[in-house]
């Protein structure tokens, strides 16, 4: 099976006067795949992840997310991915169908896609009875989830997921994994990062980043061949024990 | 060293219960974890013990002493490490160091020794302003502060949180050494996996305890065989293993899936893999393994 | 287009679920159209006045009733001597002094010309002006009537002297204005968001689970910002005194002790803000907000205060400041010592004692 490549860069950098926040960073990235994107705070993740959302302009090197240039086409790159994070998802002072249509409004859906969607995602997620709750008011398993949801509403190529399943209880972090294999599943590709070890393990393919550069990127079974040692936590150590910027 | 008797912690006029009748003890010199994810409880019940928060019913004592009526005392033999970096961010390492040991009436060459072994590591940052530190120094500067005027217990809510992992090992070995001391430590922390590392530990959700005892009596507390299992297609494996009768539970753990069986067969294996040759998988690896911490807290939580 | 309508749409949601936002949004106009509706007028009505009258003779009996009879004017009583003025002007406020001259109903009709003094209380310029304006309109109309009925040029002309601002400096009216304004404000401010920081940023959990005095830790914060203060106050008068030509005629000590007094209230009310607000924003919002408004309108430096309806006159009272720029007044412009204000300066001890108790009483040593 011939695999799409719906990220793809090539010596991305992006320089901050002389500091260098991201270094020559090249991979690719395969539609449909669960991809971990691991680093210490400090080593460069969310400076990366900032460029191939279009958010940051790379100081150099080239890139292309969802077939679209990093430097010319950023506005058609933020039509074609979602994005969440855990520091800001939804808004708390708005009920869940009002986020809903909101968000649908904003990635431009029709009336009746969006109701449809709509219907769905409630459906899916159980949220009948609380579709007129205040999100601020649902426990933060919930929220999280209907953040991802919603993320995903417009059906984007690409989804880039910035921790999003911190301080959640483990049964509500793996319904919140069933989510990404679902939406996997059906061609979305997962860009997401971790402070778990263990859900670094269900992902497709990982990188890891130390001081700014790609030091890894592989399935995590050979990562761990490669290091020789029985999980990934043993592996990421292995990596940042060297590391000169620790923590942010 | 630390008693909680029946303790009820309410928020908003009554609406929000944090704390629904806890009850656990520490004995004085042990390293006691509270486990558990965003919201169970941890903080609350860490505000109580340190005295920051009135309970609404029950009682819990520190070092034999009231934390509502011997409160002024508690503070004195406290040290308190709380969720969030709370140093002072534009002083220095060495200014804050110094302010909270006079805060605490002493200086720092008093208890140095005690510190010692932490402050080497983040000495070269001396006149750094804390708040320029990375997270793990950060970490280690507050740690230095709670402990500058050698206190008899030690409270530490959630301090490896948002921490790189190298960080939260080398915290974790700090620990362990400073128990060493005769101090009393209770940790506070969401990752399951730090439980291991306590003597023992309270699994803690919605408020409530769901077991307190040492990490190898959770352990051996978990009901039934576990065994860990693997294919080529790990997605697919999940909703097969799910639309198998005889399948108990079953959970994703990373690189296998956790599962157990009902009671009914005598050799479930078997049949297992049977079934999911016929659904197509390939490569199937299935072995017994002894349950962990997180496995022991999904099955407390159902 | 439909993206932005959703953007409009999700505003207006946060709007209205913010019960603070439009509390401020709606209450604020209302209460300040109000309040400066009744505050702002530049009218001066039931000014003190006295008389002094040594011809005591038909004119000056005439010119008195009108007076009298005048809104404008409150006849305080008539005083025998000259030299009484002073004490008029200083103990009881009164804002116009109008002299007539022996012989003055003689000298009028037959000189055909004389002259009235007219003294007025110059530390406010504008209603001395205003005050000077309606005497010498109320004068005018009398030599009207005079010159109506006996066809015969009279004139009556009026000296004008103004007491302690001789120049009619405005500085006068607005430095002491100022002077309670800034270290009001600034105090308030300051300590309010101070305190809340430590609470917001978590640096105050920590020092409550301490052995030291938490109360202490307002203290020593407080200390900074009174010398700070202080450092503002000498600025604040140099520049008056050297660029405005501010005058103190007064106690300069006294001057700076009643200014720390008023210092010391400022940072007991800033406590008691921070024992009530979570964020500093929240600070903030309450010392400017809740601070500028009363301040301005009713200290009396913008707007007298003998203007405004009883009501507002009443509520004045509670205003720090109020009693800070009476003081500043007559110290700096009248001269006076301890002796004229310690009336005023008593009833701001009194405000600062009552707020560092409720302070003190509220202040949480847990963290709810």
């Amino acid at each position: 099976m011939e695999a799409e490549v719906v990220i793809k860069t090539d010596k991305l950098t992006k320089k901050f006067g002389d500091f260098i926040a991201a270094n020559a960073i090249s991979f690719e990235v395969y539609r449909g795949e669960i991809f971990g994107f691991l680093g210490a705070n400090g080593a460069g993740k969310t400076t990366a992840m900032k460029m191939l959302c279009g958010l940051s302009r790379p100081s150099s090197g080239q890139a292309s997310i969802a077939g679209f240039d990093i430097y010319k086409q950023t506005e058609e790159i933020k039509k074609n991915i979602g994005y969440m994070s855990q520091k800001f998802s939804l808004y708390e002072d708005l009920t869940v169908k009002e986020n809903i249509d909101f968000f649908g409004g904003i990635y431009g859906l029709k009336s009746k896609d969006l109701k449809e969607k709509r219907d769905k995602l409630i459906s899916t997620l159980g949220l009948e009875k609380e579709i007129k709750q205040l999100v601020g008011s649902l426990p933060l398993g919930w929220k999280q989830k209907l953040a991802f949801s919603v993320s995903i509403l417009h059906d984007p190529k690409i989804v880039f997921l910035d921790e999003p399943t911190g301080g959640v209880d483990p049964v509500t972090r793996r319904q919140f994994w069933d989510l990404i294999y679902d939406a996997s599943e059906r061609g979305i590709t997962i860009f997401v990062t971790t402070h778990y070890m263990d859900e670094a393990e269900y992902c497709n393919r990982i990188s890891m980043m130390v001081d700014g550069e790609i030091k890894a990127l592989d399935s995590p079974l050979n990562l761990k061949h490669q290091f020789g040692v029985e999980t990934m936590d043993d592996v990421f150590y292995e990596l940042a024990r060297g590391a000169k910027r620790k923590g942010d | 060293m630390v008693e909680i008797v029946d303790l009820v912690k309410t928020y908003d006029k009554g609406t929000v219960t944090a704390v629904d009748h806890v009850s656990l003890s520490v004995k004085k010199g042990e390293l006691f974890g509270l486990i558990g994810p965003d919201g169970a409880g941890k903080t609350s019940i860490f505000r109580v013990l340190t005295t920051l928060l009135l309970p609404d019913e029950g009682f819990a004592t520190v070092a034999g002493l009231d934390v509502v009526k011997d409160y002024k005392q508690i503070r004195k033999l406290v040290g308190y490490m709380p969720g969030r970096f709370s140093l002072y961010q534009d002083l220095t390492v060495e200014e804050n160091l110094n302010f909270f040991a006079s805060v605490f009436n002493t200086t720092v060459e008093e208890n140095y020794d005690l510190i010692k072994d932490i402050f080497i590591q983040i000495e070269p940052f001396k006149d750094r302003r804390a708040g320029k530190l990375s997270g793990g120094m950060k970490q280690k500067l507050a740690l230095c502060c709670a402990l500058i005027h050698k206190p008899q217990i030690l409270f530490l809510d959630e301090p490896t949180t948002g921490v790189d992992v190298v960080s939260r090992k080398e915290f974790w070995e700090m620990l362990t050494k400073l128990k060493d001391q005769g101090i009393t430590i209770l940790v506070s922390t969401p990752y399951m996996d730090e439980a291991t590392l306590c003597e023992r530990i309270g699994l803690i959700q919605n408020g409530k305890i769901l077991s307190v005892a040492t990490p190898e009596e959770i352990i051996d507390q978990y009901p039934d065989p576990l065994y860990a299992i693997k294919s080529d297609a790990m997605g697919k494996l999940l909703k097969d293993l799910r639309n198998y009768t005889y399948i108990k539970t079953c959970n994703a753990f990373g690189e296998y899936h956790h599962i157990s069986f009902k009671d009914s067969l005598a050799d479930p294996v078997q049949g297992l893999v049977e079934f999911l040759r016929n659904e197509n998988q390939k490569n199937i690896e299935i072995k017994e393994i002894k349950a962990s911490i997180e496995d022991c807290f999904i099955s407390l939580m159902n | 287009m439909k993206q932005f309508l959703s953007f409009v749409k999700k505003e207006f949601y946060h709007v209205f679920r913010d019960k603070k936002t439009l509390l401020m949004l709606f209450g604020l106009p209302i209460v300040q159209i109000t309040l400066f509706g009744f505050a702002m007028t530049n009218e001066v009505k039931n000014a003190k006045i006295v008389i002094c009258d040594y011809a005591k003779d038909q004119a000056s009996q005439e010119i008195t009733r009108k007076f009298e009879a005048n809104k404008n004017f409150k006849l305080q009583r008539s005083i025998l001597s000259y030299h009484q003025i002073e004490r008029e002007f200083q103990k009881e406020n009164v804002k116009l002094a109008i002299v007539f001259p022996a012989n003055f109903n003689e000298d009028l009709m037959h000189l055909k010309k004389v002259q009235i003094q007219i003294i007025a209380d110059g530390s406010d310029p504008n209603t001395a002006n205003t005050l000077q304006n309606y005497a010498n309109s109320i004068i005018m109309d009398y030599q009207m009537e005079l010159m109506n009925i006996q066809k015969l040029p009279y004139s009556i002309n009026t000296e004008i002297r103004m007491l302690y601002n001789p120049e009619l400096k405005g500085a006068t009216t607005f430095v002491p204005g100022i002077m309670a304004l800034v270290l009001m404000l600034i105090c308030v401010l300051m300590t309010a968001v101070s305190i809340v920081r430590e609470k917001e940023m978590g640096t105050m959990e920590i020092l409550l689970v301490s052995p030291f005095n938490p109360f202490l830790v307002i203290v020593s914060k407080a200390i900074p910002y009174f010398l700070l203060s202080l450092v503002n106050l000498a600025v604040i008068l140099i520049m008056a005194v050297t660029l405005l030509g501010m005058p103190i005629h007064g106690s300069l000590l006294l001057l700076v002790a009643e200014s720390a007094l008023l210092i010391i209230c400022a940072l007991s009310v800033g406590l008691l803000i921070s024992n009530i607000t979570k964020s500093q924003q929240a600070a903030m919002l309450i010392s400017m907000m809740g601070m500028m408004l009363p301040i301005l309108l009713f200290t009396g430096f913008m707007f007298p205060l003998e203007n405004m309806p009883k009501a507002l006159q009443l509520f004045s009272n509670i205003v720090p400041s109020k009693w800070y720029y009476i003081i500043v007044k007559s110290i700096m412009l009248k001269g006076l010592g301890f002796a004229a204000v310690w009336k005023e300066t008593l009833i701001l001890v009194g405000m600062t004692v009552f707020l560092l108790f409720l302070s003190l009483k509220k202040f949480k040593t847990r963290l709810e």
